[in-house]
């Protein structure tokens, strides 16, 4: 990997490669926020949400309405969008997914689909097909070192992403509800044994999961300044691939997947052809599908008969 | 086993009715151009359902690319068609559309078939999406974007019948053959078929192959009816409309599948006007029937169920 | 118990929509008489759901404005016009079926839409079968749409709008005679056949005429992230960037492009035309943006400033390319119907092959022998978001 990333910083124009490392990372950080909503929902019931990728859409559009109609800020915007996904993201759980904690995967993964077809489709029938453009919510500055440019946007989406990871992160590891999470991760039957809540656990999951792809969302709203009700399909399934490629399960791989993803598309585009970069991710995919499935720092995890 | 049984014959003389009724309601223009339309769809997705069913309902492969499938065999029969521009040329279109899914359906199958569950879900929707963004960019071949029209136009309610009929025939034959069986051994316990001797890797790709052989078929009339295609047409959107078919007639039902694609059109073309709502009347259609029925309106249970002729029924007990 | 829910529900969701279908007679429409005597049904094939909804919305709204204006005057030759509006839900084999219904369900006179060049085609051989005109506002397709494969021009299909030559030439030689330009950078949108003919026609032109394409990109509706793209470029030596394709993706594109410091002009073509460029874009960025369209408001056409006006005081949005066109295209059915001095198809196919000299908001204009419209396009040059300059191209 270093040898190749070497010679191309030989072969082609240095300060072009930089840039495009800022435009990866940019993208990356935001997949991993995305992703790391999947890894956690797939960590507890074993189950790809779907629907995810249209949280982060439902996301985005509670930005857009309380900042256009409501004038708020940035801070209080991504908050506020936070708590609304968190509510959805429960909601969604306890309508769809926890009637059918003990039936087939292929049940499972059916509704799913059709949670995101409705998230989609109900959009799209309330707000009209038409994209919508976030008003100017942070500073459009920005920094030049060298040629590279970076936006300052840029860097606030890192900086938030990295800020709610750490606290992802602390919760996760710290707190007694992030016990709770990594037991029924783990086992869930031992964990409901020992007088874990079950039912409130994954409740909780599904609701920090939600939240941080509202906040991708919103992030997404501000950066590119485009959301139309259709914006969560390919982000949602190329966020699962950086979810898959990193260890489903695992919160740092999620962010190591996030990031490999956003590289790994935009050196596509931007020195392959920038036609195949969608398909290019899922080949990905299925590479990774085919060599680890565990991802890198997933576990393995044995069948049971 | 004689062929020409009672049950066989009877069988005959149902399809040979049915056809002769509908042949005479369109001649006569009883059937209008219109609905000849919803009966084109209709048969054209059983086709599709049949096949999917086979993969995804009685051997367990839960695929989310059919129309992936779909688009080789309209492509494929599109380019033949257009090329020969005859009732030969329509046929052999057919065949090639066929062929050509088949092949990639092998392909394909032979590495992803070894994922299961989700996995194997999102492989394949990455299959069809991978087949979709090659078919856009291979302008000088498929036209990208702007699709291939002036298609010309051989199908008709005969060929549609005729291979719907001869779809149904043959997948319900390969469900009741020894190799359908290890199929459906290996949706009810794939590592208990593994450990009988069963295996697993060839009639997993075996299954996926014919599903995928028929979806060509499907796509080839298809392209031939309507004229036009592009790729977006085959997009994940109609691989969930083929899977809400499924879904809805039941995981492991021919005579579901093919009554959920007649009702599923009809319930569209009741819906032409209200469009908007179609996608989420099938969304809620497809959380419902998970919720609260999720075999769909057959099960596994088949038509001659109901009507006991001596002859057992695909399911295991 | 849940066997029992569930049928309820599925109980529930057929009498639903059972109820939905029959109650209009089975199709939602402007019916306000059923007498076709008294009234002139005119067929809306559009893309109202589905990826290009927003075209479809955006030229019926500018239809309905039309039929409406039309109508209050009194209708043609005093009969109303009774339009009967059907999804295609952005999907061919669905256009094919809703043209089926409107030309022998509904007896429409003549149909218009649908939006995109694919759609369309997979009308025609209806049109052709039931003898129906069809008219369309936004199928720029050279080949197909009005004319088949080997040149033969169809009888009962009709645009209003420019084709992709037209277009993608005139922004070749603007860019090589006005701009100066000799290298040229193509970032097209390869998931409509809009994007794809712009940009053939441009590369041919241009390099054609001696210029060099160095580098030919692309993208598909609804990407958001052009930077890899541009980075890339931005290491190249050119002198414009062609986008072909649409608003919602160019005006990302421009402001991307901006903010990488890549200050060549940007040309486009009428897809760029709508307000949401702005937008998405912001003031700052457009600058140096020029694209071919049918108006510019800048016009001091009475015409056009009026059109402008009822559209924001009816919509209360400024009018883009697509409802300025569906407005015409209204205007212009009707104006076939009257000509034909009845409701016969056939005479109003042959009136709308005698078009001359109509005047529309998007150009006045002849119709030719292949049922294209002869007319001028108007080059618009943008600066700090405004349009600045507007040079008019004859057509040849």
């Amino acid at each position: 990997m270093l040898t190749w990333f070497y010679s191309y910083m030989r072969r082609c124009d240095l300060e072009q490669f930089s840039q495009q490392i800022v435009n990866g990372i940019s993208l990356g950080s935001i997949y991993a926020l995305v992703a790391l909503g999947y890894t956690m929902v797939y960590g507890i019931i074993k189950l790809i949400n779907f629907a995810h990728g249209d949280v982060y859409m439902v996301g985005a559009y509670v930005g857009f309405a309380v900042t256009t109609f409501a004038g708020i800020g940035f801070i209080p915007a991504l908050i506020t969008s936070m708590a609304a996904c968190a509510i959805l993201g429960m909601t969604i759980e306890k309508v769809a997914y926890k009637p059918l904690r003990n039936s087939t995967r292929i049940a499972v993964l059916i509704t799913a689909i059709g949670v995101s077809l409705l998230l989609e489709y109900g959009m799209m029938y309330f707000v009209g097909a038409q994209v919508r453009s976030y008003p100017k919510l942070l500073s459009e500055e920005v920094l030049t070192i060298g040629s590279v440019i970076i936006k300052m946007q840029q860097i606030y989406i890192v900086i938030t992403v990295l800020v709610l990871m750490v606290i992802l992160q602390y919760v996760v590891k710290r707190t007694k509800v992030g016990k709770a999470m990594r037991a029924v991760s783990a086992d869930k039957d031992a964990a409901q044994l020992m007088g874990i809540k079950i039912d409130n656990t994954i409740s909780f999951t599904f609701a920090i999961g939600s939240a941080l792809a509202g906040a991708g969302g919103v992030l997404v709203g501000i950066y590119y300044n485009s959301i139309d009700p259709l914006m969560g399909t390919m982000p949602g399934l190329k966020a699962f691939v950086a979810a898959v490629f990193g260890g489903i399960g695992s919160i740092p791989g999620a962010m190591i997947g996030g990031l490999s993803i956003g590289m790994l598309e935009t050196f596509v585009a931007g020195y392959g052809s920038s036609k195949l970069r969608d398909a290019a991710v899922f080949a990905f995919l299925i590479f990774v599908l085919l060599l680890k499935p565990s991802g890198l720092l997933g576990r393995d995890t044995k069948e049971k008969v | 086993m004689k062929v020409l049984n009672k049950k066989n014959i009877l069988t005959l003389i149902i399809i040979l009715i049915i056809y002769a009724i509908v042949q005479v309601l369109l001649t006569n223009g009883i059937i209008s151009s219109f609905y000849e339309i919803t009966i084109a769809t209709i048969c054209i997705n059983i086709i599709l359902a049949v096949s999917l069913n086979l993969v995804t309902g009685f051997t367990g492969q839960f695929s989310l690319g059919h129309a992936g499938f779909m688009s080789i065999g309209a492509y494929a029969g599109a380019l033949v068609n257009m090329e020969m521009n005859s009732n030969m040329g329509f046929l052999a279109g057919i065949a090639a559309g066929a062929v050509a899914a088949l092949i990639v359906g092998i392909l394909i199958g032979i590495p992803t078939l070894r994922l299961k569950g989700d996995y194997l879900a999102i492989a394949t929707l990455g299959m069809a999406e991978i087949i979709r963004v090659l078919f856009l960019n291979m302008d000088d071949i498929t036209n990208g974007a702007a699709g291939l029209f002036g298609i010309p136009r051989f199908t008709n309610w005969t060929w549609l019948y005729i291979f719907t009929v001869l779809t149904l025939i043959m997948i319900d034959n390969f469900i009741k053959s020894s190799q359908g069986r290890a199929c459906i051994s290996i949706r009810e316990d794939e590592i208990a078929a593994e450990s009988m001797g069963i295996n697993t890797t060839k009639y997993k790709v075996m299954a996926f192959a014919v599903g995928a052989f028929f979806a060509g078929i499907a796509g080839a009339l298809y392209s031939s009816y309507f004229y036009f295609i592009n790729p977006t047409m085959f997009g994940f959107q109609k691989s969930i409309d083929i899977l809400v078919i499924v879904v809805f007639g039941g995981l492991g039902s021919i005579t579901g599948s093919v009554i959920a694609a007649i009702v599923l059109a009809v319930i569209t073309t009741i819906l032409q006007s209200y469009s908007e709502l179609r996608m989420i009347i099938y969304a809620l259609l497809l959380i419902s029937i998970m919720l609260f029925r999720p075999q769909g309106l057959l099960g596994t249970k088949e038509i001659t169920d109901f009507f006991k002729f001596g002859n057992k029924s695909a399911k295991v007990e | 118990m849940k066997k029992k829910k569930f049928l309820s529900l599925l109980t529930l969701l057929l009498v639903m929509s059972l109820i939905a279908g029959c109650g209009n007679g089975g199709a939602k429409i402007d019916d306000s008489s059923n007498n076709t005597e008294d009234g002139i049904k005119i067929g809306i094939n559009y893309e109202l759901t589905g990826g290009v909804a927003s075209y479809g919305q955006s030229s019926v709204d500018g239809i309905m404005m039309a039929f409406d204006e039309i109508n209050a005057a009194g209708g043609i030759d005093g009969k109303q016009i009774i339009p009967v509006k059907i999804d295609n839900k952005s999907e061919a084999s669905e256009a094919t079926s809703v043209a089926t219904r409107l030309m022998t369900q509904e007896g429409v006179v003549l149909s218009l839409g649908p939006a995109t060049s694919g759609n369309f085609m997979a009308t025609i051989p209806v049109a052709q079968q039931n003898k129906i005109p069809i008219l369309s506002s936004s199928s720029t397709a050279d080949n197909g749409v009005t004319t088949d494969a080997d040149g033969n021009v169809y009888d009962y299909a009709f645009r209003l709008c420019f084709n992709d030559s037209f277009q993608g030439v005139t922004m070749a030689n603007f860019a090589l005679n006005n701009l100066e330009a000799k290298k040229a950078v193509i970032i097209k949108d390869t998931s409509s056949d809009y994007g794809k003919g712009l940009a053939e026609n441009f590369k041919a032109a241009f390099e054609g005429a001696g210029g060099e394409v160095v580098a030919e990109e692309g993208y598909v509706k609804g990407d958001k992230d052009f930077n890899p793209v541009l980075t890339s470029i931005r290491g190249k030596e050119f002198d414009v960037i062609f986008v072909p394709g649409y608003y919602d993706e160019a005006g990302l594109i421009i402001k991307q492009a901006r903010d990488l410091e890549i200050d060549a002009p940007i040309l486009g073509a009428d897809g760029f035309d709508s307000p949401v460029l702005l937008e998405l874009a912001g003031q700052a960025a457009l600058n140096d943006v020029y694209f071919s369209n049918h108006y510019s408001s800048l016009d001091k056409d009475p015409l056009v400033l009026d059109f402008i006006a009822a559209y924001e005081k009816k919509y209360d949005v400024e009018p883009n390319a697509f409802n300025a066109l569906g407005y015409d295209l209204g205007k212009w059915a009707a104006d076939a119907v009257k000509r034909a001095g009845s409701s016969d198809p056939a005479k109003i196919t042959e009136a709308l092959a005698a078009t001359k000299g109509f005047q529309g908001v998007t150009g006045t204009f002849d119709m030719d022998e292949k049922h294209n419209p002869v007319k001028s396009a108007v080059v618009i040059g943008l600066e700090n978001g405004a349009q600045a300059t507007s040079i008019k191209v004859d057509p040849k």
